[in-house]
């Protein structure tokens, strides 16, 4: 089975002539169908970078990046709508929640399912059963703002979860849960990878998780230093 | 789910104060769209009043609104001649400045009991104030009367008596003082004013043209020694003609055009003449005005509408990091565009409507005003969306990233 993630000699940099940073050089990965793969290495290493690149949200600027079978960049973009890729394949956890203010817990989970055309009830019973699952039922109904750091962070899981997606970004999505909870994301992840046969990335500072990882890949001021199996 | 009204209930309070502040600007500038309506009314009133098919003037004149016209007042009787007249009226109309003289009792000065007396009553004006009148002399019986009474009666053949306009302020049964000559107060008209907005009075014609011949001495003694009359001699303003249902004004005016020294104008064409005259200088102050306030709304809700949108970029960018297509983002701002411009309408309409009567001017407006005014506010708003539109898709997803 062909890998749902492919990159090949991707290289990103930022900013013009004195003030380049090259944040990303060479980097040759795949993530498979089922796999869970975790993504480590220093502050400022550019693991959000790399996602980024495989969210499109960012352009490579060589390279070739390939989806689940699909050229999607290679000198430039393959596909012209790179957001209904991003809301019908990948599912993105964001380093920093961003949920929507003006939606209550729910209805930020909801929303991402509707705009697949999924109809509001559905994806309301849908959200909140995913937020069960989290442990987050009882805010089901609370806005973010009065959602705690870990709270929000599992309601952004749940949206990244809602569409069922392929491909599932996630740039350090244990980072505000105590370890227990961070057990629960990691858990959930993991079947997410065997059930629904997605291909999981994970940005982590965390050790206490990296046990549960398929393989860890360690970055270095942009490269990829190694690579190790924990199981 | 709706996100245009989700976010805007997230900032309730921001958005009706916004909507106060608009719908107050909204609402001044359509009393200006009402108080053009309300020249227009008055403008046309006294001719609308007068309920005339056909107006008889002086040759190469469009009065006897927007030009002088003076004709013998014999024409009365080849008018009525015509087939197709019914009836037919000699009028007179000058502008005249006339004096409050004092309540029921007569000729003599009021005392100084009956000014106290009076001065507190139904009339608002106090005895000896002056009075700019529109006065119309016309032939009881013929038309060219008061549109109706309101109170009181019409005006007997009886000389010296007058029917007023009650926004005179002068009470019914009262003494009104015009060169030296005193009429007493008979009757209110249904609300009739002049073009210049001077209350209406009715007297008899030969009244009026004993007026004019004492307001203007010279003049008519120069033309009584032309005629060689020994009363003033017999000049008019103005015939007007009702015409049968059956016959056409059009082809009675063609006839009259025909004799010389005589113009003539349908209903319509007066009333053509009293807009361009009279109404067109109203509609460029106050369609200025009224333009001014819609630009400057226009402005407003353009940046009303961008600084919600930038206010959003963050939102705006995780949308399109989740994949929301283009068309969810635009019917944001939009959507919000169109409600910040209907509750801001909606409330400085009714605003308006609720205090319209107390207003210093008179304000009138249709269904149709309201509602064209409504449109006009859609497009502006519709129109002024397209710069936060603009922003809203120049945002990039990875705005969304980082703190
Ligand atoms: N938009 C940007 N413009 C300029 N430089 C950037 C931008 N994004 C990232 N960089 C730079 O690229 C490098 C990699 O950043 P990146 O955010 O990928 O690091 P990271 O490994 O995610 O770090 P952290 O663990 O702190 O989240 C850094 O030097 C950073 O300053
Ligand atoms: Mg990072």
């Amino acid at each position: 089975m062909s890998p749902l993630v492919e990159l090949q000699g991707i290289a990103k940099g930022f900013g013009e002539g004195e003030a380049r940073v090259q944040a990303l050089s060479d980097i040759t990965l795949s993530v498979a169908a089922g796999e869970v793969v975790g993504l480590r290495g220093p502050s400022g290493s550019g693991k959000s970078t790399l996602l980024n690149l495989v969210a499109c949200i960012l352009e490579p600027d060589e390279g070739v990046l390939r989806l689940a079978d699909e050229t999607v960049w290679q000198g430039r973009w393959a596909k012209a709508d790179l957001r209904a890729l991003r809301r019908r394949a990948i599912g993105f956890i964001f380093q920093f929640h961003n949920l929507l203010p003006f939606l209550d817990a729910t209805d930020n989970v909801a929303l991402a399912m509707t705009l697949n055309d999924v109809p509001l009830a559905k994806a309301r019973d849908r959200a909140r059963a995913l937020l069960d699952y989290l442990q987050i039922g009882k805010r089901a109904g609370a806005m973010p703002a009065k959602l705690s750091g870990g709270e929000a962070q599992r309601v952004a899981i749940a949206r990244a979860l809602a569409n069922q997606p392929h491909i599932i970004l996630a740039d350090e999505p244990t980072a505000a849960l105590d370890s227990e909870r961070a057990q629960v994301v990691m858990d959930l992840l993991r079947r997410v990878a065997r059930e629904q046969a997605a291909a999981v990335l994970v940005v982590t500072h965390d050790d206490k998780i990296f046990s549960r990882f398929d393989r860890l890949v360690s970055l270095r001021d942009g490269r990829i230093e190694g690579e190790m199996r924990p199981g | 789910m709706n996100l245009a009204l989700r976010d805007i209930r997230h900032n309730l309070g921001r958005f009706l104060l916004t909507c106060l502040g608009l719908g107050l600007l909204l609402g001044v500038a359509l009393a200006m769209v009402g108080i053009y309506g309300g020249v227009v009314e008055e403008a046309l009133s006294l001719a609308r009043g007068l309920r005339a098919d056909l107006w008889v003037v002086e040759g190469g004149s469009r009065g006897p609104f927007a030009e002088a016209s003076r004709i013998p007042g014999d024409v009365r009787e080849a008018v009525a001649r015509l087939p197709g007249v019914t009836p037919a009226g000699s009028l007179t109309f000058q502008t005249v400045e006339a004096r409050h003289a004092g309540g029921p009792g007569g000729n003599e000065p009021p005392s100084e009991e009956l000014v106290r007396e009076r001065a507190g009553e139904a009339g608002r004006q106090r005895i000896g104030a002056v009075l700019r009148l529109q006065v119309v002399g016309y032939e009881p019986d013929r038309p060219g009367g008061p549109p109706g009474i309101l109170q009181g009666r019409g005006i007997g053949r009886g000389r010296l008596e007058m029917v007023l306009d009650r926004s005179a302020g002068v009470p019914l049964g009262a003494m009104v003082e015009m060169a030296n000559i005193r009429y007493r107060v008979v009757g209110f008209s249904t609300r009739t004013v002049s073009t210049g907005g001077d209350p209406l009075a009715w007297i008899t014609l030969r009244d009026s043209q004993d007026l004019q011949f004492r307001l203007n001495p010279p003049a008519a003694r120069r033309a009584q020694q032309g005629g060689g009359g020994a009363l003033p001699q017999d000049t008019v303003n103005a015939v007007i003609a009702r015409i049968s249902p059956h016959a056409d004004p059009a082809a009675v005016a063609a006839e009259i055009r025909r004799w010389k020294h005589f113009a003539a104008l349908t209903a319509a064409e007066q009333e053509q003449v009293l807009t361009r005259s009279v109404v067109d200088r109203a509609r460029k102050q106050l369609g200025l005005f009224t333009t001014v306030l819609l630009l400057v709304s226009a402005v407003i809700v353009a940046l009303i509408i961008y600084t919600l949108t930038m206010d959003k970029m963050r939102e705006i960018a995780t949308l399109k990091l989740i994949g929301a297509p283009d068309a969810t983002i635009v019917a944001l701002v939009m959507q919000q565009a169109m409600l910040l411009g209907a509750v801001s309408f909606a409330g400085g309409a009714a605003l308006l409507l609720a205090v319209k009567d107390n207003f210093p001017r008179r304000v009138v407006l249709g269904p149709e005003e309201v509602a064209g005014f409504g449109l006009l506010v859609f497009v502006i708003c519709l129109v002024a969306s397209l710069l936060g539109v603009r922003y809203a898709l120049r945002v990039e997803p990875a705005q969304a990233l980082g703190g």
